[in-house]
């Protein structure tokens, strides 16, 4: 009977076998599948058992995962947001149904504490491979400028946003979209009430859930013409004292179109006027003209260098490109030139392109975070300041900055700070299907002070704010745009 | 491990040539001549072995659950270490010459599930402090005093059956005890026996047990000593077909008589796993007695028809189908405890997510019936496979203690205990793992769960009894053994290529103290019985 004993042994071996391949076939083949099955609660669990790191700004936390206060909540910690509205552009949300935007997205690795820099060598964690815990995420938000500028566009309604940065570091000190929205609903536990919270924001009109200053792109009117300029002046075609055509209308190159200012009316009283008067005024007429003469090449070379076409920028969180279209003939290079046409940008660009000015012709990588810490709050990794190819020279800079003092000098003056010597541009743009009936998108482009910027700062209020029609950006943007500047001094950066 | 013997000659493996070993053993006989090494040291190492793993699981469970390493977790510890220590010296004092693997397996096997159950308890107790309620009861605590238990049936069982044949006297009434006990919870009322729709317990007080596992014991001595004795009447020639002697009809009848138990048991029962369980020992221990795999194909065929009976009549079983053909399809519902059990084992992966690094606690039964799950999510595909392997191991050493024994119903005791842990291990592993369908028994000494522990220490110290007979020399307390000359005169029997003993052989004086000691004239005893079958008779 040994023969049947070895045959049984055998199938023994043969059963065991069975279970490995069909345990193989669960844990390996199928592993994935199942890991990722929206019904296996582990996932979510595992994120939500480690208190996911905060993210704060200048000693402020905004947002944070504390205990759940429900004792039978199966997610051990809730997600919260302090003042979220004020910083939901910035901080994003996190949901468990909807995922998670802002920051909360673009840093999660750290937040949860699986990104390779928080790698901690706790023996515990490398015997039993646990995840380490989360880290947190410091801002470069200074929430003093970020409040500045969030109540000063809330408190007239304004529709818009506000990018401020530090010129020489390129650090984002305030990024405000309005109206926003509160992240706190969203990391609900209850399903209801996130999904009420999401299909209420979702509708929202004007949308709330989009963050203005990275996400959407607008036609930058006449703050373009820094850009416009700067490329003049470095291809050395123009000068501040040059004379330029005071023509209230021009006929646009290689068309029968005509362009004319904004108001109408002449930009002087004789035939020419310095550039530097054209500048302060903002005509259309001579910026066409210059745009044409030194082509759409080194447009589009000073755009580029400024960070235009730049589908890949994150700050961490992604970046919109700004555009420039095609600029295809003479015509639609000088309507470009004043940006209108297809010229589309971010306002987190229109603050780059100012900032960079300030800093004397380098841009410098925009960022919003300052430093990656440990749970234990210690520092793991501080963003250092990253210049990035000179964009035009520091005399160009120099000059641009005199214009600009000049055109602020010219302006309303609304909200102007003692003291302070500030360094603008106003822009006012027509968009949509009725150009001359929509109200305009207003901007305010301004750094100082003058001679030492500390911030630079772009303002755009959309639809004109409550001017309607009579919009422009010296009246409507630019008062918020000094309420943000006088902000950022005050706060003695 | 320095056996002095040649592997080949080990198991007496066919393939091993019949012209080199006997060269083999001539070599060899000096040193075995000598002393026959117990290998009680060995079994002592492997004991420390399984020891240290269990505690290392130990410590990395609290510190994933970031728990104190505490003093009453270090008496759990000592006490673990306690009752492995009893066991052994028990070994030594009882069956010298046991096999030194099968305790040390067994040790570990029980730790590994110790961990666990301690594992699911803090689970349980964090669970329930977040809710406010009452710290539950820790089982792990209760599953120590159950192996405790456990190694008292051990030694008992070790000190009270000095020889294995002894029990062959008892086939009767082991096997009606088993039908007893089989039976019990059908008939007892509801209230004392059903737990989650199977009708497998009788509770006495704070206590219940699950007869079934015991009752497996029961039946496979039984039917070891049933088989001994009649051995003709199943091997009695029928009728050729396709090259298999089948059996004639008459004698199909015990054959039918289990099937009509295991039937019972699942339509009065509920009991899906024990019917299995039941009627798979069966079918091998008669396949193994008899040598005829026709055995086996009618006992397939009948089990195929009462399956498709069952799956047509009984709606736990079809549920259970359903549920195995796709465990997602009702997963709020029926398929819940498979799908989470099948989303855990996913979640561990290859490597798992650490001991108490997951949440096996998900799964409903997750320190019972589902603990390999729990196993499987924490320490991943490597680690129960590694398991898997320890259960093949084990059960492969209680076959090989068969081959080496020779008495016949040594052979089909040690076949049927060894076949009904891998088989067990294959009813509840796939049916957790959605292998075959899901049936609701315990993983043999990893589960929580008294009377399978109890039951399977139980098992193990007659295995290790049938292997103590196997490799103790002949000279110690075998008085019938064959002269010298005839053989390697001090050659212990797990060393020797495992032998037909003959008719003759049966006759003269072979195991005459035994017999003696099991009294005159015992129908069923199994020196009586034919043996020496050559294959293909």
């Amino acid at each position: 009977m040994n023969t049947p004993l070895r045959r049984v042994s055998l199938a023994v071996m043969v059963l065991i076998l069975l279970l490995l391949g069909q345990a193989t076939w669960i844990q390996v083949v199928k592993a994935d599948e199942y890991r990722a099955d929206p019904r296996n609660a582990r996932v979510l669990l595992d994120e939500y058992s480690r208190q996911r790191g905060q993210i704060s700004a200048g000693g402020e936390v905004l947002a944070q995962s504390v205990q759940s206060p429900d004792p039978g909540d199966r997610l051990r910690y809730q997600r919260q947001y302090t003042d979220g509205p004020l910083y939901a552009p910035v901080t994003g949300y996190y949901s468990q149904i909807y995922g998670a935007g802002g920051m909360e997205r673009a840093m999660d690795p750290v937040l949860n504490g699986t990104d390779d820099r928080l790698f901690v060598r706790r023996i515990s964690d490398a015997v039993t491979g646990r995840d380490p815990a989360g880290g947190n995420v410091v801002l470069s938000i200074d929430p003093r400028v970020q409040r500045a500028a969030y109540e000063a566009m809330t408190s007239r309604g304004y529709q818009g946003s506000v990018v401020a940065i530090r010129p020489q570091t390129g650090e984002i000190v305030a990024m405000v979209s309005t109206p926003s929205y509160d992240p706190n609903p969203l990391a609900s536990h209850s399903g209801t009430t996130q999904q009420n919270a999401w299909n209420e924001l979702s509708e929202d009109d004007p949308p709330t859930l989009t963050n203005r200053a990275t996400s959407e792109t607008y036609p930058p009117g006449s703050t373009f013409k820094i850009v416009t300029t700067a490329a003049a002046l470095e291809a050395g075609a123009i000068s501040p004292e040059a004379p330029v055509t005071a023509a209230p209308r021009i006929t646009l190159p290689d068309s029968t179109t005509t362009l004319e200012n904004y108001d109408g009316k002449p930009c002087g009283p004789g035939a020419t006027v310095p550039f530097a008067t054209a500048f302060a005024k903002s005509c259309n007429g001579p910026f066409a003209q210059l745009g044409a003469q030194i082509g759409a090449d080194r447009l589009r070379a000073m755009a580029t260098s400024l960070g235009f076409e730049n589908p890949g920028l994150t700050v961490p969180m992604p970046v919109q490109a700004s555009r420039l279209g095609d600029m295809a003939d003479g015509a639609s290079t000088a309507q470009s030139s004043i940006g209108q046409r297809d010229v589309r940008l971010t306002p987190l660009q229109n603050a780059q392109i100012t900032a960079t000015v300030a800093n004397g012709g380098i841009p410098m990588t925009p960022s919003t975070v300052a430093q990656i810490q440990g749970q234990d709050l210690s520092t793991v990794e501080s963003t250092e300041p990253d210049r990035l190819a000179r964009a035009f020279s520091q005399s160009t800079a120099d000059t641009l900055t005199q214009l600009m003092i000049g055109s602020e000098n010219n302006g309303s003056g609304q909200g102007r700070i003692p003291g302070v010597q500030i360094a603008s541009k106003t822009g006012t743009a027509e968009w949509g299907a009725n150009p001359k009936t929509n109200p305009p998108h207003t901007w305010y482009d301004a750094f100082g002070p003058v001679p030492n910027p500390q911030i630079a700062v772009s303002v755009i209020v959309e639809r004109g704010g409550n001017r309607g029609e009579e919009a422009t950006g010296g009246s409507v943007a630019s008062p918020i745009g000094r309420a943000v500047i006088a902000a950022a001094l005050g706060s003695g950066s | 491990m320095t056996r002095p013997t040649a592997p080949g000659a080990r198991n007496g493996a066919p393939g091993a040539s019949g012209i080199d070993r006997p060269a083999d053993r001539t070599a060899l006989r000096p040193a075995v001549a000598a002393a026959v090494s117990t290998r009680r040291g060995v079994e002592l190492a492997l004991l420390g072995f399984a020891a240290a793993i269990t505690t290392g699981a130990l410590v990395l469970v609290e510190a994933n659950q970031e728990q104190e390493l505490t003093w009453a977790l270090l008496y759990l510890g000592a006490a673990y270490m306690a009752i492995l220590a009893l066991a052994h010296l028990a070994v030594r004092k009882f069956a010298p010459y046991a096999d030194p693997l099968v305790l040390p397996l067994a040790a570990l096997l029980n730790g590994i599930g110790l961990v666990m159950i301690h594992r699911i308890d803090l689970a349980r107790i964090a669970r329930a402090a977040s809710l406010g309620n009452d710290e539950p009861a820790q089982e792990a605590l209760r599953q120590v005093g159950w192996t405790a238990i456990g190694i008292v049936f051990f030694v008992g069982m070790l000190w009270l059956v000095p020889d294995h044949r002894t029990l062959a006297r008892y086939g009767y009434t082991a096997g009606f005890v088993g039908l007893i006990l089989l039976a019990l919870p059908a008939v007892l009322p509801a209230s004392l026996s059903e737990v989650n729709g199977a009708r497998i317990w009788i509770r006495l007080g704070p206590a219940s047990i699950q007869p079934g596992e015991f009752a497996k014991i029961l039946f496979v001595v039984f039917f070891a000593s049933f088989l001994v004795v009649k051995r003709d009447l199943f091997t009695s020639a029928g009728k050729h077909f396709l090259g298999m002697t089948f059996p004639r009809p008459r004698d199909l009848g015990p054959l039918l008589a289990a099937w009509g138990v295991a039937m019972a048991v699942l339509v009065f029962e509920g009991d899906l796993g024990t019917s299995l369980m039941f009627f798979g020992i069966v079918l091998v221990m008669l396949y193994v007695a008899t040598e005829r795999i026709s055995w086996v194909i009618i006992g397939l065929t009948i089990f195929a028809g009462g399956a498709f009976a069952a799956w047509t009549f009984v709606s736990r079983v079809q549920i259970r189908v359903s549920v195995w053909l796709d465990p997602f399809a009702d997963y709020n519902g029926r398929g819940f405890q498979v799908s989470q059990g099948l989303f855990g084992l996913a979640t561990g992966g290859m490597g798992g997510t650490g001991l108490g690094a997951g949440r096996p606690e998900l799964v409903p039964f997750s320190s019972t019936d589902f603990i390999f799950t729990s196993l499987g999510e924490e320490i991943g595909l490597v680690g129960i496979a590694a398991l898997l392997v320890i259960y093949c191991v084990l059960a492969t050493r209680a076959m090989r203690s068969a081959l080496a024994v020779r008495d016949t119903f040594g052979k089909l005791l040690a076949a049927g205990l060894g076949f009904a842990i891998a088989w067990q291990v294959f009813v509840v592993v796939g049916g957790v793992i959605n292998l075959i369908p899901n049936t609701g028994i315990t993983a043999p000494f990893v589960s929580y769960g008294g009377s399978s522990l109890v039951a399977n220490y139980a098992l193990v110290a007659l295995v290790l009894r049938v292997s103590n007979a196997a490799r103790q020399p002949s000279t110690e307390k075998r008085p019938g053994a064959p002269a010298p000359g005839q053989q390697a005169p001090l050659a212990p029997l797990a060393e020797a290529s495992t032998e037909m003993v003959s008719r003759d052989q049966v006759r003269t004086p072979p195991h005459g103290g035994v017999r003696q000691e099991a009294g005159a004239a015992q129908p069923g005893h199994p020196e009586q019985a034919p043996r020496g079958r050559t294959r293909g008779e």
